[in-house]
């Protein structure tokens, strides 16, 4: 009778575990996601209403957050719903900078057609992601977080590799321009830049959410949940893992050709391995598994950078504290609090909120 | 009665390790076998050898056709069921999304449909639940699932791996009374592993007795089970 016990008392935390896990996928697009987009698009409008507040530069730092939000919501679809943990996302968004800033910096009429430099990063970083992906396979857990890491200490100094300097310009990197408005539109750089990446950004979104709703989703997400009943269950769990690893990669590049254009330079020590650490503290701030928090965890990493820097000056000048906080040392805290908050990220605390809103 | 199932000489490996040395049985068409065995002794593994999910060397022949060496999930598609030990449920998924990944490799929806029909009436708990996420069922719920799981592949093989596991008795005769209409009502031949031997006696036909990787002792339940001298040195009771 004990083991029957014992039994049903771990059944208790198993489902409790299980409970604590994001609720199941919706069906269909929540209003509340169009209203967001909505926003979005209206957003640079409201400068003739709020010249103050709606800033270039402002729109500019929000096109960063959307980035972000992009290479975040890649590495979710690997480490969030294929269960593969990566390091190294850094190295995929170094990969799709360098394809988009050496295409615009080598072809002559490439610049006009920035555009195409999309495309070209995606398929570029698919294909290498999926390579990666191949070896990756007979790696679990922790020997793929070593794996991805060392990608991501790698990349950085390939780029600086003195063969490829021709093209990658070593370290000094290379300067790009920022793309115009197309079609003589009334816009700033700045204001063309952000709907540019709004496009993108909701364009991918959709069609995450359409593969994760659909059969492939549904596979890759039993593949995190247990990989060998998915094998038995007929999933050729090999192919779908190297896939969503270049999906993944594929989309992590798309950011990284779209920072090329944003900040017109690319150069190796922006690539370093803080960028594949951010990207997953997005990932978990903004929650795992889960599609509007990658967008969370996006505009996060963009923000708690930028204000760990001013608390830590505010710190320093205007509290007048006797020791120096570095801005490093602020990030860090704002996480601890952050993740004592909301265990299950942003997105997660903020359904449970709501959840006991409503009772 | 033919043979459905026969396992020659099956040796499985993990890395340089060997689990099997050499393991023989059989599985008549529609029938019940039943591999018993204390814990290490290789039960999991001899069903992990025959859908390929670890090295192995021997023949694993399916309707007098080897199988050997085809990917696991062509050995799914050609009508093996694995009910994975500790259940394999996938925890975040519905127990409905649960069910539709079974159906993945069946393009004959209206056999999808009746399927499904039919593990509802088998456990109709089930679709109490259908919209629950599958990590928050119960012990004995999550056992249902596996198998309901595993009949949506449309199986003629149904490979159990400890079914009774961590599970009250009362759910347990439960779910064994379902096996035992499943493999009549659906004519899916069972390779059931057990620890529990007086359980897993009733239920099948043959049974073959493994230690450390190979069979020991093996007959037809019945003998089996009225053999004290058997079950006191081979089974403990
Ligand atoms: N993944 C594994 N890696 C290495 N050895 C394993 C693994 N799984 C099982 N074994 C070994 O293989 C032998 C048989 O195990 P198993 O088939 O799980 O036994 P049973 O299911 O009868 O309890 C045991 O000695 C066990 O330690
Ligand atoms: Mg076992």
């Amino acid at each position: 009778m004990a083991t029957t016990e014992t039994a049903a008392a771990a059944d208790a935390v198993a489902r409790q575990a299980a409970t604590a896990e994001p609720p199941a996928r919706a069906a269909a697009v929540k209003p509340w996601v169009w209203a967001v987009v909505a926003v979005a698009f209206v957003l640079p409008l409201l400068k003739f209403v709020i010249p103050g507040v709606i800033s270039d530069y402002r729109l500019f730092v929000i096109s960063t957050m959307m980035i972000a939000a992009i290479a975040v919501l890649g590495l979710n679809l690997l480490t969030g719903f294929n269960g593969q943990i990566s390091l190294g996302h850094g190295a995929f968004y170094a990969v799709g900078a360098y394809t988009a800033a050496v295409m615009l910096d080598k072809i002559s009429w490439m610049p006009d057609y920035y555009f195409l430099t999309i495309p070209a990063a995606a398929v570029m970083c698919f294909v290498v992601g999926y390579l990666f992906g191949l070896p990756a396979l007979r790696l679990e857990g922790h020997y793929l977080a070593l794996a991805t890491f060392a990608l991501a200490l790698a990349v950085p100094q390939l780029l600086k590799y003195k063969w490829l300097e021709g093209l990658t310009g070593g370290v000094q990197g290379v300067v790009l321009l920022k793309p115009s408005p197309p079609f003589g539109l009334p816009l700033s750089e700045d204001q063309w830049l952000y709907y540019y990446i709004l496009v993108i950004m909701v364009a991918l979104y959709f069609i995450a959410f359409n593969i994760l709703r659909g059969r492939n989703g549904r596979a890759m997400m039993a593949i995190r949940d247990h990989q060998m009943a998915a094998d038995t269950m007929g999933i050729d769990t090999a192919q779908y893992k190297t896939v969503t690893f270049g999906i993944s990669a594929a989309y992590t590049g798309i950011a990284g050709a779209l920072s090329a254009s944003a900040i017109a330079y690319v150069a190796p020590d922006s690539f370093g391995f803080f960028l594949s650490i951010s990207l997953l503290i997005g990932l978990v701030v903004g929650g795992v598994a889960s599609l509007a928090g990658s967008i969370i965890g996006g505009v996060f990493t963009v923000l708690v950078q930028n204000s760990a820097q001013a608390l830590s000056k505010f710190v320093k000048n205007d509290l007048g504290l006797p020791f120096d906080l570095s801005a490093y040392a602020v990030y860090g805290i704002l996480l601890l609090i952050l993740m004592y908050v909301m265990p299950l990220g942003i997105a997660g605390g903020i359904v449970m909120a709501w959840r006991r809103l409503r009772g | 009665m033919t043979t459905v199932l026969e396992v020659k000489d099956l040796k499985a490996y993990y890395g340089q390790t060997q689990a099997l040395h050499g393991v023989s049985f059989e599985l008549l068409e529609g029938g019940i076998t039943t591999l018993l065995g204390a814990n290490g002794a290789g039960k999991t593994t001899t069903l992990r050898a025959i859908c390929n999910m670890v090295r192995t060397e021997g023949d694993v022949v399916f309707q007098g056709r080897s199988i050997r060496g085809q990917a696991t999930e062509s050995i799914v598609r050609l009508g093996f069921a694995h009910v994975p030990e500790g259940r394999g449920t996938f925890t975040t998924l519905t127990v409905d999304e649960n069910l539709r990944i079974a159906a993945y490799t069946r393009s004959d929806k209206a056999a999808v449909k009746r399927d499904l029909d039919m593990v509802f009436e088998y456990f109709p708990r089930l679709r109490e639940r259908i919209q629950q996420q599958a990590g928050t069922l119960s012990g004995g719920e999550q056992q249902m699932l596996a198998i309901s799981r595993a009949l949506m592949l449309g199986p003629r093989v149904m490979l159990l791996d400890e079914p009774s596991f961590g599970l009250a008795p009362l759910i347990v005769q439960e779910i064994f009374r379902i096996m035992r209409r499943i493999n009549t009502e659906a004519k899916c031949s069972m390779l059931l592993v057990e620890q529990n031997a007086a359980l897993a006696l009733d239920l099948a036909d043959h049974a073959y007795v493994l230690e450390t990787g190979r069979v020991v002792m093996s007959g037809p339940s019945d003998v089996v089970k009225n053999d004290e001298n058997i079950r006191k040195s081979y089974l403990g009771y």
